[in-house]
């Protein structure tokens, strides 16, 4: 960051790009106009970093729309002004508005999947603004489209570009995404949460180009985010927004060390890794074990390969990796949903019947699931009540009075109250629609819990409240939880045994404590560097260490021979890893990892 | 009641005008023997008498009352639409949300002779099977219910296939319900909007093809009073300058546009469409 202090003194930093003055935005609901932000004053000055920090419902994307001089369909900015390099947008035509946007202020969505045409080529797209613009000819552009793919490291830059959308990875093509914002070289980016939707790894890369566009090459920019330790990588100045209004604004290193509102240190603290203690079992009883298990779809490859896990009565046992890694094929498995191809299933000492209509109702009853999205996995037409209620009716066959008193005794576990017994999920927020989820699971009384991804999909505060009522269930009941994951934040928090995943194979497996301090597993190791640290010079730090460089922007490929993490590897020795299956090292009982190298080896 | 009043004072003028309409029908067709002031097969006067006291709208080529012809039209053209569609719809929405909650070899077969149904254009396949088991009203019915199920097949099927795959729907196959409750509680509920308003259309189609038929002589059979033989029977009208045969023309055009703006609402609806004001 001192780095980056000096360069920014070095420019003007005097000239002001944008500012935006007392911003009003109201967005149309059932009950007609209300404000959603609630009189906004920001300044920018060219070259600088703005980071907006909130929840959902804050207004963040709102306020970083309205930077441009625009309002999504449904809202409209009823007061305040914005003056970029001296142009008022608030009140400016259409057409002088349009003129700028995509020249000198452009605009990178948080899912670049949703946002390339799926029907035109990726080089096609780019050439698409200069070209409308008038600042370049098609050839001038895919010639710059060229030279920016290159200088953003993106492999085969040359011919990237005539690939579709589909054929390229997440990351990618959020960097591709990145290098279309600035084709028309612009003053000002508007980021809107782009690193959300990735994995870890894949972050690393995407927030790497974003640097090296944003403060390389002086642009400033606007970037939207929820995670706090994202944004404190890029930005110089942060602002907390909560409900529309602005909560704090300071620079990012007053922001990350002296916080003033109580409401950022409620965001720094939910960001902040809590670890959990592990308390001992006295003689503890194997509730699940998955041996060998090798599984499939359809005629495909194996997703899975000779995977065994044991879960212990009353643990959480976590599975990590990146996307691709099997981590949900494994929940398919062990549901039912997805028969293996071979091994075994054993819930205490009775083998499960590999496919779902074979399991009798105790079986199923035993394993409930959560799942990452609560909103597709609740039937928006059914009530609360009946959410909770079938399962009751169900498995215990409860009725009337009875059935109703349980309900609410559910919903008092899961601290909503009984008001919420008629709404419907439309009626519900995110961090509530996802307790009812937890509370239908309950229902069942079961003893294992599988949750995928449970609170990847909800912002950081209501994500920690997620986590401390499942702690807090866990204890009360002595649930087993089965807890798939790609946050490594989340995992130290509430995990006691972890199970690394990659390509379909255990890489290592162990307690939480034998498994990341420290870090045997190279892959283990790469995935811990990639979770953004609160710090600022966190990013730059990572870059260089050796499994960063080995590691990022590759894809998880799934293979029959050797190690599959061998092309990413650090460690890896030519020809062996590639084709002999790596031994298992054992550093100590209960923790293994498969790897040619020993733990003496890998610690040095 | 309540709420009935407080859905149809937010209906645009349109959908209001539909409904009125359509409720107007309702009351003729079930109320028809206590308005119409003659029986609907009575022979009363002369042929084709003009527009008079005695007959309000004169009368038919065989000496019928015309306005009471159109009444008890109203109530056998328009039971016989519903029913028709009752049936289609029953037949196709439970096929449909079969094959795509089963999905494999039964969403392959029933697809597949859907496909063949679909393939023959539909009134040339109707006038073939009438004139094979003659025009029988159950053989009516049962024909073109069947062709019409297969439009409402395709629909429930697309509409339930995108059910099919949420979450909740998995939820409640790994809780160990069985295919009717995963149909009938998680899928069904999310699908009736679509469903409503394709019966709408629905009925207009069946209505129209009932009077396409009843013009060539395949529909209902005389002497029972229906608009579409209406027109056909007193055509030769037309080149006197007289406007009666249109008036049965008329009411089934009214009722398929009312129908239509009421549907033009519920898909309006059913769409989650905001209106920007």
């Amino acid at each position: 960051m001192l780095v980056d202090t000096n360069k920014n003194s070095n420019k003007e930093v005097s000239s002001t790009l944008l500012e935006v003055k007392g911003l009003r935005i109201e967005g149309l609901s059932e009950k007609g106009w209300q404000e959603i932000v609630c009189g906004v004053d920001l300044t920018l000055k060219r070259g600088e970093i703005l980071g907006l920090i909130g929840e959902s419902g804050a207004g963040k994307s709102t306020i970083g729309l309205a930077a441009m001089g625009y309002a999504r369909d449904g809202c409209r900015i009823t007061a305040g002004e914005i003056i970029f390099d001296g142009i008022e947008l608030h009140s400016a035509p259409e057409n002088e508005k349009r003129k700028l946007r995509g020249t000198r202020i452009s605009y990178v969505p948080q899912s670049a999947a949703a946002a390339f045409n799926p029907a035109h080529r990726l080089l096609e797209q780019f050439a698409e603004g200069p070209v409308d613009h008038g600042v370049m000819s098609r050839k001038e552009a895919k010639e710059k489209g060229r030279a920016l793919y290159r200088s953003l490291d993106l492999p085969d830059p040359d011919n990237i570009g005539e690939r579709w959308s589909h054929q390229v990875s997440g990351g990618q093509l959020q960097r591709m995404m990145v290098a279309m914002a600035m084709a028309c070289g612009p003053d000002l980016i508007v980021f809107d949460e782009p690193t959300t939707a990735l994995a870890v790894t894949t972050q690393i890369e995407v927030l790497k180009t974003i640097k090296e566009i944003v403060v390389d090459r002086n642009v400033a920019a606007i970037y939207i985010t929820h995670d706090l330790a994202v944004v404190a990588q890029l930005a110089d100045q942060l602002m907390v927004l909560r409900y529309g209004n602005l909560v704090e604004v300071n620079s990012t290193g007053q922001i990350l060390e002296a916080p003033k509102q109580e409401y950022t240190r409620d965001l720094l603290d939910a960001r902040t890794r809590h670890e959990k203690t592990t308390a001992q079992i006295s003689n503890p009883e194997i509730l699940l074990s998955i041996d060998n298990i090798t599984a499939g779809y359809g005629k495909g490859p194996d997703i899975l390969q000779e995977v065994s896990i044991s879960v212990e009565r009353g643990r959480t046992v976590a599975v990590v990796g990146e996307s691709g890694s099997g981590k949900s094929t494994l929940a398919r498995v062990i549901t039912g949903l997805l028969p293996p191809r071979s091994g075994d299933i054993r819930f205490q000492t009775d083998i499960l019947p590999a496919a779902l209509a074979q399991r009798t109702k105790q079986q199923l009853q035993k394993t409930q699931m959560i799942y990452q999205l609560p909103d597709v996995a609740l039937n928006p037409r059914q009530r609360v009540r009946d959410v909770i209620g079938r399962p009751l009716s169900f498995y215990l066959g409860l009725r009337g009075k009875e059935k109703e008193r349980r309900i609410i005794g559910l919903l008092e576990q899961i601290e909503l109250s009984e008001k919420y017994i008629d709404r419907l999920p439309d009626e519900l927020s995110g961090g509530e629609k996802q307790r009812v989820c937890i509370a239908r699971a309950l229902a069942a009384e079961p003893e294992l819990i599988v949750c995928d991804e449970v609170t990847s999909a909800l912002d950081t505060i209501v994500a920690k409240a997620i986590l401390d009522l499942l702690q807090k269930l866990q204890h009360e009941l002595q649930l087993t939880y089965l807890f798939i994951s790609h946050d490594l934040d989340t995992v130290a928090s509430i995990a006691d045994q972890v199970v690394v995943l990659y390509a379909g194979r255990v890489a290592e497996q162990g307690s939480k404590s034998a498994v990341f301090q420290p870090p045997f597993h190279p892959y283990t190791r790469l995935l811990l560097s990639s979770v953004p640290e609160m710090k600022q010079g966190w990013l730059e730090q990572t870059l260089t260490t050796r499994e960063a460089k080995a590691g990022i922007a590759r894809e998880v490929k799934i293979t029959k021979r050797g190690c599959p993490f061998a092309e990413r590897c650090p460690e890896a020795i030519s020809e062996i890893c590639s084709n002999e299956r790596p031994p298992l090292q054992t550093p100590a009982s209960g923790h293994f990892f498969a790897c040619q190298h020993t733990p003496e080896i890998l610690l040095k | 009641m309540l709420n009935i009043l407080k859905i149809f004072s937010s209906a645009p003028w349109s959908a209001k005008f539909g409904m009125v309409v359509i409720l107007f029908y309702a009351v003729i067709s079930i109320f028809a023997p206590f308005i119409a002031p003659y029986g609907e097969t009575e022979l009363l006067g002369r042929a084709y008498e003009v527009w008079s006291d005695k007959f309000l709208l004169g009368t038919d080529n065989l000496g019928r009352d015309m306005l009471s012809r159109l009444i008890y039209g109203a109530r056998n053209t328009i039971g016989l639409a519903l029913t028709i569609t009752l049936i289609a719809f029953v037949l196709g929405s439970l096929t449909g949300m079969i094959a795509a909650a089963l999905g494999g070899w039964v969403d392959q077969v029933l697809s597949r002779i859907v496909d063949v149904l679909m393939s023959i254009p539909s009134l040339i396949f109707a006038l073939l099977i009438l004139s094979i088991f003659g025009t029988a009203m159950p053989y009516l019915i049962a024909t073109i219910a069947i062709l019409d199920a297969t439009r409402v097949f395709r629909l429930a099927r697309a509409t339930a296939m995108n059910v099919a795959v949420m979450d909740y729907v998995e939820v409640a196959r790994l809780r160990g319900e069985k295919q009717g409750w995963v149909i009938r509680k998680e899928i069904l509920p999310n699908i009736t909007a679509p469903l409503l308003a394709e019966f709408g259309l629905r009925f207009c189609f069946v209505f129209l093809f009932i009077s396409a038929l009843s013009f060539l002589g395949l529909g209902i059979q005389p002497p029972t009073a229906d608009w579409g033989s209406m027109v056909r029977d007193n055509a030769t009208l037309i080149a006197f300058d007289d406007i009666t045969p249109l008036l049965p023309a008329g009411a089934i055009a009214l009722l398929t546009v009312a129908m239509n703006f009421v549907v033009d609402w519920m898909l309006h609806k059913s769409s989650g469409l905001k209106d920007v004001g």
